[in-house]
């Protein structure tokens, strides 16, 4: 096996080109770069292999396909709210009034050849973007791959991802039609519900009353300047940080906390990330050539009093619209000659807070834990249970949010009334994360059994024999050492014991320290060891 | 190759460097071994040279699959024009441009995975990984620069300077936060909030068409999508619309519960309310005729016509607002008033 040192120094400006030309281009740009120490210093850096680790990939090459297809759309798109009399090639608004945000997007849909194929792919990249965060942080979490020295990745990782559901949001509302106007109806009485200062944050929001006429230029320049630059330069940081730190790998045989087993970046890893950029840049090409998204044209320019029923948003604002959905009736106060929308603040704060946690989880577990070690392994879910339980309920929450910005659709498509539905799904928000906190628990504490058993005992091979006394017995085939090893190797941890101070006192918070930390560790199943083993696993 | 055990491991960097806390993970003294790199086995383009050719002509053939398969898109361009009006064509040039594309960008893909799967040299490669933090050396030679920078510049000694900087910094952004005033007119939203262009003896007339509405045309049961007459004069037509939108119904006068300083508000069971939803200003638009039951499609907000609109379920708080109408000489529907209060969502300053 090479290692990448010695591999590495090889690899010098001087080696890297067989033809002449590319080492006298090299050369000239080592000269007035010092590229050299950088391709020295990360051309072969080594990178694990994982599916798992393809998603934050996806997001990337989603992002270079919404850049991309996004500066096409500038250059036809005109963010005014001017009333124009509809002149394209759409038949059915032939002379009607509408902005000139909804007729240029009708234009680009109808009158400009790839027009429709590039506000398709736009879409569609947007919404494999913010999937493929989402699913990439599930995939950090579950294996714990946000533990020290990666921290502040999770935290930047994670303001990528309200980032890019702020770029979905703000060019969601720029064709300025039916539904976008309605999604930005429900933002200005969000804001106004907002004590204090809700009534001004929308005038000026707004430039005035709703609708107003300048919310689409404003969006304008949030969605591809503002918000565009600070999502590459966090995105930046976050490769950064992610270079510095290297990758964690998952563990096994030959895998330690001290190493990292993969491909080097030239050729393996640039090839195969090159190649897989543009198999998801074809893929998301494919679906937008096939499958319509946004028909703007079937929900006509923006009206504030015409509406559909069982619209729905994209997919990654469906949570704040069902936290909406699920308030009880009557929510909302006057107190001292002052309207209080707690049928508005309270979905914000609890989303808040949600959010918050989320974003403050690392910092959370670490002193649960008090483990300041570096983490390069990444956990298997099975064996971190209560972690795994944590995700589990999270996303049982965030599910309940999201089915429940559907609840219409629900009603209507298993004949349902939207009170059962609705009354269903409030009971769930709280119900549901429990109950997933709870199976998930258990199922990884019985999988680590599993695994304890398995690597003491071997695997069930199916066949039966017959011991001379009569009784069946079934044989068990033993794992060799490779095999074993990725079921032993985890760490265990007790709970925190509480100590006094200097002082001879228990601070409150070192007791309650020690109870989350019993709860967080209760219950663990220890690895099997090899003195187990040797006693033929009779514990 | 490293045969060191995870447990082993551990208790090592634990005490190697004493300043990092294992917390409460237990160091086990008794643990299985790493076995090590299990031994790798070679593929079959690596040992027979016949499948090496052919899986090299795959890849160079996928590359020019997708040469073709670009020249195709640029082609489908040009003989797949749209022509105005017709949809088919806009269809035809999505689908074979797309296609184009996508098969020009996948076949690079797969070709250069292809690639790197089977032709690339093979294996695993290990690297070490050190501690992210500098050596001590660095962060000592970091903490002197902090140091000399603080000693050099006298930071920490000139108080005068330093506090007086902070102060300069923290004022200089306000300008750029007060400029921000001129985000919307000089105009009182409150105000603004507080009107429509209902007033007496306004007109109701349907929505889109501003066609005015007679009484006599609103039968029992039947639904009007109602604006002012005047709409159309507005200087700023969605902003009006979108408070003065109502929603207009007759019911049986039998059916109709009201209360005692509104019973001259509808005219012989003709009722107006704001189609403005009370939660966060959604339409609501929906109406049930035989229960009286107006829906907000956005969070499900129901309102009861019969009973002066009051919510029956979902998020919304108050009813809403009526609009007290009558009758002309010509037998049209008019407003008596302005609503008697805000329309729409709540706000701070409404109560
Ligand atoms: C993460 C980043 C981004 C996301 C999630 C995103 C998402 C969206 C979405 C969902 C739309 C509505 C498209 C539709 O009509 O169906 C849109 C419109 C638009 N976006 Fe983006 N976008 C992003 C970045 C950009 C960038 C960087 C640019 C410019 C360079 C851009 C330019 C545009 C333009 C011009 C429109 C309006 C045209 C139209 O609606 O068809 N976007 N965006
Ligand atoms: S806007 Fe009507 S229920 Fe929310």
């Amino acid at each position: 096996m090479t290692t990448a040192e010695s591999t590495a120094t090889k690899s010098g400006v001087k080696a890297a080109g067989g033809s002449k030309f590319t080492s006298a281009a090299a050369s000239y740009l080592d000269e007035r770069t010092a590229i050299s120490g950088i391709t020295k210093e990360l051309g072969r850096k080594i990178f694990p292999d994982h599916w798992t680790f393809m998603l934050g990939e996806v997001a990337i090459y989603s992002l270079i396909a919404i850049l991309l297809s996004g500066t096409f759309l500038t250059l036809f798109f005109d963010p005014t709210m001017t009333e124009v009399h509809y002149d394209g090639s759409y038949v059915p608004f032939k002379g009607v009034e509408m902005s000139a945000a909804y007729s240029s997007t009708l234009n680009i849909s109808f009158d400009i050849r790839g027009g429709l194929l590039m506000r398709q792919v736009h879409h569609w990249a947007a919404l494999l973007f913010v999937a493929a965060i989402g699913l990439h942080m599930l995939r950090v979490f579950f294996n714990g791959a946000f533990r020290k020295p990666r921290e502040l990745n999770w935290v930047i990782g994670f303001v990528l991802f309200i980032l890019a559901m702020g770029e979905g949001f703000t060019g969601y509302s720029l064709p300025d039609d039916l539904l976008s106007g309605n999604g930005l109806r429900i933002i200005d009485g969000m804001v106004k519900g907002i004590p204090l200062v809700g009534t001004w944050v929308s005038y000026l929001l707004f430039g005035g009353e709703f609708p107003g006429g300048v919310i689409v230029p404003r969006l304008y320049s949030l969605h591809i300047l503002l918000l565009p630059a600070i999502l590459v330069a966090a995105l930046g940081l976050h490769l950064l940080l992610m270079v510095i730190n290297k990758h964690t790998q998952y563990g096994g045989p030959g895998r330690t906390n001290d190493n990292v087993v993969g491909v080097p970046v030239m050729p393996n890893f640039a090839a195969k990330a090159g190649g897989f950029f543009f198999v998801v840049f074809g893929v998301i090409v494919l679906i937008s050539t096939f499958f319509t998204i946004n028909p703007i044209w079937n929900y006509g320019p923006y009206d504030p009093a015409p509406i559909s029923a069982g619209t729905q948003p994209d997919w990654y604002i469906g949570f704040l619209d069902g936290a909406l959905r699920l308030v009880p009736p009557g929510w909302e106060v006057v107190l001292w000659n002052h309207t209080y929308s707690f049928n508005i603040l309270a979905p914000m704060i609890i989303i808040g807070i949600f959010i918050l946690l989320v974003l403050l989880y690392p910092f959370i577990e670490i002193w649960v834990t008090g483990d300041k070690r570096e983490h390069h392994i990444a956990d298997r879910p099975r064996n971190a249970p209560v972690r795994t339980a944590i995700g589990a309920a999270g996303v049982s929450f965030y599910a309940v949010l999201w089915a429940a910005g559907g609840s219409d659709v629900i009603a209507t498509h298993f004949h349902l009334t939207i009170e059962a539905v609705t009354h269903t799904l409030q009971a769930l928000l709280i119900l549901a994360p429990i109950i997933a906190f709870w199976i998930t628990k258990r199922v990884c504490i019985s999988l680590q059994k599993k695994d304890r058993e398995v690597a003491l005992h071997g695997y069930e091979s199916g066949r039966m024999v017959r011991l001379p006394g009569g009784q069946y017995h079934e044989v068990h085939q033993p794992l060799d050492d490779y095999e074993r090893w990725r079921l032993v190797d985890y760490h265990d941890y007790k709970p925190l014991m509480i100590r006094p101070g200097a002082d001879g006192k228990i601070k409150f918070s070192q007791r309650l320290r020690a109870v989350v930390s019993r709860w967080f560790f209760e219950d663990r199943i220890s690895p099997a060891t090899p003195k187990e083993l040797e006693q033929g696993g009779h514990h | 190759m490293a045969k060191k055990d995870g447990g082993s491991a551990e208790s090592e960097l634990a005490t190697k460097d004493g300043a990092v806390s294992a917390g409460t993970a237990v160091i086990a003294a008794e643990v299985f071994q790493n076995p090590g790199m299990p031994p790798h086995h070679p593929r079959a383009t690596d040992q027979d040279p016949k499948k090496e050719k052919a899986a090299a002509r795959r890849v160079g053939g996928l590359f020019l699959l997708s040469v073709a398969s670009s020249i195709f898109a640029i082609v489908a361009y040009v003989i797949f024009p749209i022509t105005p009006g017709n949809l088919s064509s806009v269809r035809l040039n999505n689908l074979f441009l797309g296609v184009g594309i996508s098969l020009a960008l996948l076949s690079i893909g797969i070709g250069a995975i292809y690639w790197a799967k089977n032709l690339m040299k093979d294996g695993e490669w290990t690297e070490p990984r050190h501690p992210t933090r500098g050596s001590e050396e660095t962060r000592a030679a970091a903490a002197e620069v902090f140091k000399l920078g603080n000693e050099e510049s006298g930071f920490g000694r000139r108080t005068l300077i330093r506090r007086s900087l902070i102060g300069a910094l923290v004022v200089a952004p306000l300008p750029a936060v007060v400029m921000l005033r001129d985000l919307a007119p000089a105009a009182d939203p409150v105000a603004l909030l507080n009107k429509t262009m209902w007033a007496k003896g306004v007109r109701l007339s349907r929505d889109p068409d501003g066609t005015p509405i007679k009484a006599s045309d609103v039968t029992i049961g039947s639904v009007f999508h109602v604006i002012p007459d005047n709409l159309g004069d507005a200087e700023s037509r969605l902003d009006e619309k979108a408070k003065a939108a109502v929603i207009l119904m007759r019911l049986d006068p039998q059916d109709l519960h009201v209360s005692e300083e509104r019973k001259d508000w509808n005219y012989q069971g003709i009722v107006a309310y704001s189609k403005i939803c009370t939660h966060v200003g959604c339409p609501v638009a929906l109406a049930e005729q035989h229960t009286h039951h107006l829906l907000c499609p956005c969070h499900q907000s129901q309102f009861d016509i019969s009973h002066e609109a009051k919510v029956i379920f979902g998020p919304a708080k108050r009813p809403l607002p009526q609009l007290p109408i009558t009758v002309d000489d010509e037998g049209y529907l008019i407003a008596q008033s302005d609503f008697t209060e805000p329309v729409g969502p709540s706000f701070w300053e409404r109560a």
